[in-house]
C-alpha cells in the first residue's frame, strides 16, 4: 500500500492545459441564472430543493399537529389530511432528497473531484435544472386548483388514486403525474451527464479507483436512477391516460361512488410492481450519495483514510445492482402470490451484507483516527448512529413473515423515516458543513452548527425510534384519527402529543441552521482554500470559490488516492491528490513504510 | 466528549424502551404465535449488533480523539478483518432470514381443513359471505354489483344459491378451527387487518386474495382497514367476533342466503300503514317530523336506512345511552316490531310518503359550512341525498334541529359508540371534524341550503363528481 504513491510516475507529466473554449458567461444573468457553470446550477437545484422541502416540513407539522393534539386546527380534515400525508413523501423522497443530492451535489462535486473544467455537456445541464425547477412548479400548482392536490398517498395506488372518495382526484392527481414527468424528463438530462462525466472527463491519473467515494456514490445513483425511472415514466403516463382517456391499464372492473364505473380489465398490482421497481432503488439513490459523502467526511475529520476502499466501492456497485431484485418486499401483503415472498425476503436480506460492510468500514476508519469533532464529523457520527438504527428495523420488514403483522404500521413509518429521511438529511447538512467554505469562501458558525446537530440529532431520535413500538402494537399509519379501538392503548395518544412537541422543536431549530447559512455568507470567518486539510481535488483550486472552468489554466495531475491522510514519514497528515511523490515533504529522520 | 456520553444514553435508552416500553404485541390470538417468535429473535440479534456497533464507536470516539499530539494509523486494507466480518455478517444474516422463511413455508400452506370466508371490503365497511351448505362460492364481480345483489353474484352460476351472505361489517368465527380468508374489493384496495390474529392482506377488486389463520381464543376483536383508500379509510372498522362452534352454527344458520334474500320480496305499503299508525302521533301525520315531539322526519329516508335504525332500536345498538332521551324514547316502539315481515312492511309505507319542504330553524354560515361539508360529501353526496352503497341517509330536507342533535350525540360517542352499530362509529369518528358547536350549526346550515328546492342542489358546486 505504501507503494502507491508512486504509480502516478506511469502517466505522461502535466501538460500544459489552456483554457479550453469555455462558453464563459456576460452579466448577471448569464452568471447566476442561465448559468452552464455546475457549480450555479448545483446552488439552483439546492436552493429550489430546499424551498419545496421546506414545505413539506411545514405539511409535516400539520400532520403531527392533528396527530399529537387533534382536532386543535379546523382546517385539517380527512382529506386534506391526507393531502399533507402525499404531498410531504412525494416532496421529501423525489423533489427533495433525489434533487439535492444528484442536481446539488452532483453538479457540485462530481466536475471538481473528478477534476473536470465543467460538466460534459454544460447547456443540457442548465436545462435540466430548468425543467427541474417547471416540475416543482406544476407540483406546487396542485395546492391552488379546485380539489386541491391528490391525496393518494405517495406511492399513488390506483385504483384510490383516480377514483371518488379520494382527494384530488380532478386536477391533482393529474398535475402530480404531470409534474412526475417533467421531473424524470429534467433528471435524464441531469444523469446523463454525470454519467458521461465520470467516465470521459476525469482528470489525468484519475483513475476509478482514485475516485474519492463521494464520487462513486452519486455514479452509482445516477445510474441506478436512469434505470430505475423509467419504470416510473411508464408508471405515471398509464395512469394519466386511466385518468384522462379512459383507458384501463390499472383500473378493474370496479364501482364508483357505490355505482357502476366504467373500466375493466386493468391490474392495480401492476402499477405496484411498476412503482416499487423504481421505489426500492430510489431509495439507494438517495442513500449511496449520503454514503459517499460521509464516507470523505469520516476519512478527512478523522484524519486516516477509509477503511477498506476497494471493499466500498464494490459495496456500492453490489448494493445498486442488488437493489433491483427487492423490490417486492415492499408487497408482501400486496395480495400478490405469497411464493414471491420466499424470493423476495431472501434478495432482500443478503443485500443487508455489503451494506453492513460499509457501516464496519466506516467505524473501524473511527478506529485509531485522530477524530477531529467538527461540525461535519459530528453530523456524520449522528448519521452512522441513525443508519445503524434504521438499516437494522430494515431486517425486520425485509423479513417477509415479522413483515406480515408490522407492514402498514408506524413500525414501517420509524423505519423508513431513521434510514432514508433523517439518516440521509443528517448526511446533507453535515456536507453543507464541510463545503459551505468552498462554496463561499466562509466558514459556517461553529456554535450555531453544534447546536443545530444536537437538536436535530436527539429530536429525530426522540421521534422516531417510539414510533416502532406503536407500529409494534398494531397502530395502523396514514389515520387521521383513531378514535376508540379495542387494541390500541390510550397511551398512544399522550405519546403522540410528545412526539410531536419534538417535531415541533426539531423543526424550528432548522431556522437556526437557515440563519447560520445567510448569516455567514457575508460575516462568517475566512476559510481559505482547504480549511479542513482535505486532499481531494476541490480544495486544491487556485481560487476559493472556484470560478468558472474550475482550475485555472492547468488541470490538476492525479499522483494518488484520495485517502492519504497520516501517512508514515510524512511531515502533513495528509497529501493532495494532485501533489507528486518527489514533493512529498518527508520527515527528516522517519523511516518508510511501517504500514506493510 | 458529548458525543460519546450522548451515544451511550441513546443506546442504553433504546434498550430500556425495548423492555419498559407499554407498547408491545398485542395478545396473540391465533396460531401465529411463529410470527411472534421471529419477531422475537430479530429483537436480540438486532438489539445485540445495535449495542456493539455504539460501543465500538464509543470506544473509538474517547480513544482516538485528536487531542493535538496523535496520528491516525495508516491502514487502508485488512483482508482477512474484511473477510471475517463479512462471513458472520452473512450467519446472522442466514439465522435470521432461516426461520422467516421456514414460518412462511405454513404461512402460504393453507390446511385442508380450513373452512372459507369471503370477505368483501369497499369504501368504508367491511361485508362477509360463506360458501353455504355446498361449500363452493358463487362466481362473483364487481360489474354485476347493484342494491338487489350487493356481492355481484353471477345468477348463472348455482352455486351462488345457498351463499350466505353478512352484509354487515361484524362476522363470527369458530374458536380452534383453521380459516381462509378470502379477499376481495368491490372499489379500491383494502386490507382487512385484525392485530391480534398477525396475519392480514390486501384486498384488490378484480381479483382474490387470501390468508389463513386459526382462531385460539374467543372473543370479539377490532378489525380495521391497513390500506390507504380514501378518506374515511380511518373510520373503516369492523368487529371478528371468535366464538364456540355450537353458537358460530346458530348464527350461520340465522343469516339469510342468497336464494333467499332474491326470493324474498319488497314489503307491503299498505300493511305498512297500519304500523305506521303508532309512529303519527310523534312523527307527524306524514312523517314529516315534528319539533314539539322531539321526533325527526322520516319522509325521504330509504328503505336500508330504516330498517337498520329501526333494528338498532330494538337490539339496542341505539339508544341505550342514558344520555340520548329522545333515543330511550324510540325503543320501546321500535320492539313493538316484532316480526321481520312488519318492519319490511312499515319501511315501504314510509317509502312512499310525501318529502315537503322544511321549515329551517337555525342559522350558521354556510360558507364555512360548504368547507366542512367536503368530509361528510364522500359519504352522504355532494348533494346530500345519500348514498345506499356507503350505508349513508339523506341529509338534505330532514329537520335541521335534528342533525344538530345527532351531529352531538355522535361527536360526544352519545350515539353510535355501541359496539354493534358499525355504522354509527364511522360517524362519531367523522363527527370530530367538527370541532365545536359552531362547526356543527354551519355544516347544517350548508346541508339546509342543498335542500332548498331541486335546483339549488343542482348548483351547488361539485367536488367528488364530473
Amino acid at each position: 500500500m505504501a507503494e502507491r504513491e508512486y504509480d502516478a510516475s506511469r502517466y505522461a507529466p502535466p501538460a500544459e492545459v489552456g483554457e479550453m473554449e469555455l462558453p464563459h458567461p456576460k452579466g448577471f444573468i448569464g452568471k447566476y441564472v442561465w448559468s452552464q457553470d455546475a457549480k450555479v446550477i448545483a446552488v439552483q437545484y439546492g436552493l429550489t430543493a430546499t424551498a419545496i422541502g421546506l414545505v413539506a416540513l411545514v405539511l409535516s407539522l400539520l400532520m403531527r399537529l392533528q396527530l399529537g393534539f387533534p382536532n386543535s386546527l379546523s382546517i385539517i380534515d380527512p382529506g386534506s389530511y391526507l393531502q399533507y400525508v402525499t404531498m410531504h413523501g412525494m416532496i421529501m423522497v423525489v423533489y427533495l432528497l433525489t434533487a439535492i443530492f444528484l442536481g446539488g451535489f452532483g453538479n457540485y462535486l462530481i466536475p471538481l473531484m473528478c477534476g473536470a473544467r465543467d460538466m460534459a455537456f454544460p447547456y443540457l445541464n442548465m436545462l435540466s435544472y430548468w425543467v427541474y425547477l417547471a416540475s416543482v412548479l406544476i407540483l406546487v400548482a396542485g395546492f391552488f386548483v379546485a380539489g386541491g392536490n391528490t391525496g393518494a398517498g405517495w406511492t399513488l395506488y390506483p385504483p384510490q388514486a383516480i377514483s371518488p372518495g379520494t382527494p384530488g382526484i380532478d386536477a391533482g392527481i393529474v398535475l402530480m403525474l404531470v409534474s412526475l414527468a417533467v421531473f424524470i424528463v429534467g433528471f435524464t438530462m441531469g444523469g446523463l451527464n454525470y454519467v458521461v462525466t465520470v467516465l470521459q472527463a476525469r482528470t489525468r491519473g484519475m483513475t476509478l479507483m482514485r475516485l474519492p467515494l463521494t464520487v462513486w456514490g452519486i455514479f452509482m445513483a445516477t445510474v441506478m436512477a436512469l434505470l430505475a425511472f423509467p419504470a416510473l415514466f411508464v408508471a405515471v403516463l398509464m395512469m394519466l391516460m386511466d385518468r384522462l382517456l379512459g383507458t384501463s391499464f390499472f383500473m378493474p372492473e370496479m364501482l364508483s361512488t357505490g355505482e357502476g364505473g366504467d373500466h375493466q380489465g386493468g391490474s392495480p398490482l401492476l402499477f405496484q410492481h411498476l412503482f416499487w421497481f423504481f421505489g426500492h432503488p430510489e431509495v439507494y439513490i438517495v442513500a449511496l450519495p449520503a454514503f459517499g459523502i460521509v464516507s470523505d467526511l469520516i476519512a478527512t475529520h478523522a484524519r486516516k483514510n477509509i477503511f477498506g476502499y476497494r471493499m466500498m466501492v464494490w459495496a456500492i456497485i453490489i448494493i445498486g445492482s442488488l437493489s433491483f431484485v427487492v423490490w417486492a418486499h415492499h408487497m408482501y401483503v400486496s395480495g400478490m402470490s405469497p411464493y414471491f415472498g420466499f424470493l423476495f425476503a431472501t434478495t432482500t436480506l443478503i443485500i443487508a451484507v455489503p451494506t453492513a460492510i460499509k457501516v464496519y468500514n466506516w467505524v473501524l476508519t473511527l478506529w485509531r483516527g485522530n477524530i477531529r469533532l467538527t461540525v461535519p464529523m459530528l453530523f456524520s457520527i449522528g448519521f452512522l448512529f441513525t443508519f445503524v438504527n434504521g438499516g437494522l428495523s430494515g431486517l425486520f420488514l425485509g423479513n417477509v413473515t415479522v413483515d406480515v403483522p408490522l407492514s402498514d404500521t408506524y413500525f414501517v413509518v420509524g423505519h423508513f423515516h431513521m434510514v432514508m429521511a433523517v439518516a440521509p438529511i443528517l448526511v446533507i447538512f453535515g456536507a453543507i458543513y464541510h463545503w459551505y467554505p468552498k462554496m463561499t469562501g466562509r466558514l459556517l458558525n461553529d456554535t450555531l452548527g453544534k447546536l443545530h446537530f444536537w437538536i436535530t440529532f436527539l429530536g429525530t431520535y426522540a421521534i422516531y425510534y417510539p414510533m416502532h413500538f406503536i407500529g409494534l402494537e398494531g397502530v395502523p399509519r396514514r389515520y387521521y384519527a383513531y378514535g376508540e379501538t379495542t387494541f390500541i392503548s390510550d397511551s398512544v395518544q399522550a405519546l403522540n402529543a410528545g412526539i410531536s412537541v419534538a417535531a415541533f422543536i426539531v423543526a424550528f431549530a432548522q431556522l437556526l441552521f437557515l440563519f447560520n447559512l445567510a448569516w455567514s455568507y457575508s460575516r462568517g470567518r475566512e476559510a481559505g482554500p482547504n480549511p479542513w486539510q482535505a486532499t481531494t481535488l476541490e480544495w486544491q483550486t487556485p481560487h476559493t470559490p472556484p470560478r468558472h472552468g474550475n482550475f485555472g489554466d492547468e488541470l490538476p495531475v492525479v499522483y494518488r488516492w484520495p485517502y492519504d491522510y497520516s501517512v508514515p514519514g510524512v511531515k502533513q497528515d495528509f497529501i493532495p491528490q494532485n501533489v507528486p511523490p518527489q514533493a512529498v515533504e518527508r520527515e527528516p529522520d522517519a523511516g518508510r513504510g511501517g504500514t506493510a | 466528549m458529548a458525543i460519546a456520553i450522548a451515544l451511550i444514553v441513546l443506546a442504553g435508552g433504546s434498550v430500556l424502551f425495548y423492555f419498559l416500553s407499554p407498547w408491545q404485541l398485542t395478545p396473540l390470538a391465533s396460531n401465529w404465535g411463529a410470527i411472534d417468535q421471529t419477531i422475537v429473535i430479530s429483537f436480540w440479534v438486532t438489539g445485540a449488533v445495535f449495542v456493539a456497533v455504539t460501543l465500538f464507536m464509543v470506544v473509538a470516539l474517547i480513544r482516538f480523539r485528536d487531542r493535538g499530539q496523535g496520528r491516525a494509523y495508516y491502514e487502508p486494507e485488512n483482508k482477512r478483518l474484511e473477510l471475517w466480518l463479512t462471513g458472520i455478517t452473512t450467519v446472522g444474516i442466514a439465522a435470521l432470514l432461516a426461520p422467516g422463511l421456514f414460518v412462511w413455508g405454513a404461512f402460504v400452506s393453507v390446511p385442508d381443513d380450513a373452512h372459507e370466508v369471503e370477505v368483501v371490503g369497499q369504501q368504508w365497511h367491511w361485508s362477509f359471505r360463506f360458501p353455504g351448505e355446498d361449500g363452493e362460492f358463487g362466481a362473483a364481480r364487481n360489474g354485476l354489483v347493484d342494491t338487489d345483489n350487493p356481492y355481484g353474484i353471477d345468477p348463472e352460476d348455482p352455486h351462488g344459491e345457498d351463499d350466505v351472505l353478512v352484509n354487515e361489517p361484524r362476522v363470527l368465527l369458530p374458536v380452534d378451527r383453521p380459516v381462509k380468508m378470502l379477499l376481495r374489493s368491490k372499489d379500491v384496495l383494502h386490507n382487512f387487518k385484525v392485530a391480534p390474529f398477525r396475519a392480514k392482506m390486501d384486498a384488490i377488486p378484480g381479483q382474490r386474495s387470501y390468508f389463513w389463520f386459526t382462531p385460539t381464543r374467543t372473543g370479539e376483536f377490532e378489525a380495521v382497514c391497513a390500506e390507504l383508500c380514501g378518506i374515511a379509510h380511518f373510520a373503516m372498522r369492523g368487529r371478528v367476533e371468535v366464538v364456540e362452534a355450537e353458537r358460530f352454527e346458530a348464527w350461520l344458520a340465522e343469516q339469510p342466503t342468497h336464494g333467499e334474500l332474491a326470493e324474498r320480496g319488497p314489503g307491503d305499503p299498505e300493511a305498512g300503514q297500519q304500523h305506521f299508525a303508532a309512529c303519527v302521533a310523534c312523527h307527524g301525520p306524514q312523517g314529516g317530523g315534528q319539533q314539539a315531539t322531539n321526533a325527526p322526519r322520516l319522509a325521504g329516508l330509504d328503505a336500508d336506512y330504516l330498517r337498520r335504525q329501526l333494528r338498532n332500536f330494538r337490539t339496542g345498538a341505539r339508544g341505550e345511552h342514558e344520555a340520548d332521551r329522545f333515543g330511550q324514547q324510540m325503543r320501546p316502539f321500535a320492539q313493538s316490531l316484532e316480526d321481520p315481515a312488519a318492519i319490511e312492511d312499515l319501511v315501504a309505507h314510509i317509502e312512499t310518503l310525501p318529502v315537503e319542504p322544511t321549515r329551517s330553524t337555525i342559522t350558521g354560515d354556510e360558507r364555512r359550512g360548504e368547507v366542512l361539508y367536503r368530509s361528510c360529501a364522500s359519504c352522504h353526496g355532494a348533494d346530500g341525498q345519500g348514498r345506499q352503497a356507503f350505508k349513508a341517509p339523506r341529509l338534505a330536507g330532514m329537520d335541521d334541529w335534528y342533525l344538530v342533535r345527532q351531529l352531538h350525540n355522535f361527536r360526544e360517542g352519545v350515539r353510535g359508540r355501541h359496539p354493534r352499530d358499525a355504522y354509527g362509529s364511522q360517524m362519531v369518528d367523522m363527527a370530530q371534524v367538527l370541532v365545536d358547536d359552531t362547526a356543527i350549526r354551519d355544516v347544517v346550515a350548508y346541508i339546509g341550503s342543498l335542500a332548498e328546492g331541486g335546483a339549488s342542489a343542482a348548483n351547488a358546486p361539485d367536488d367528488t363528481e364530473e
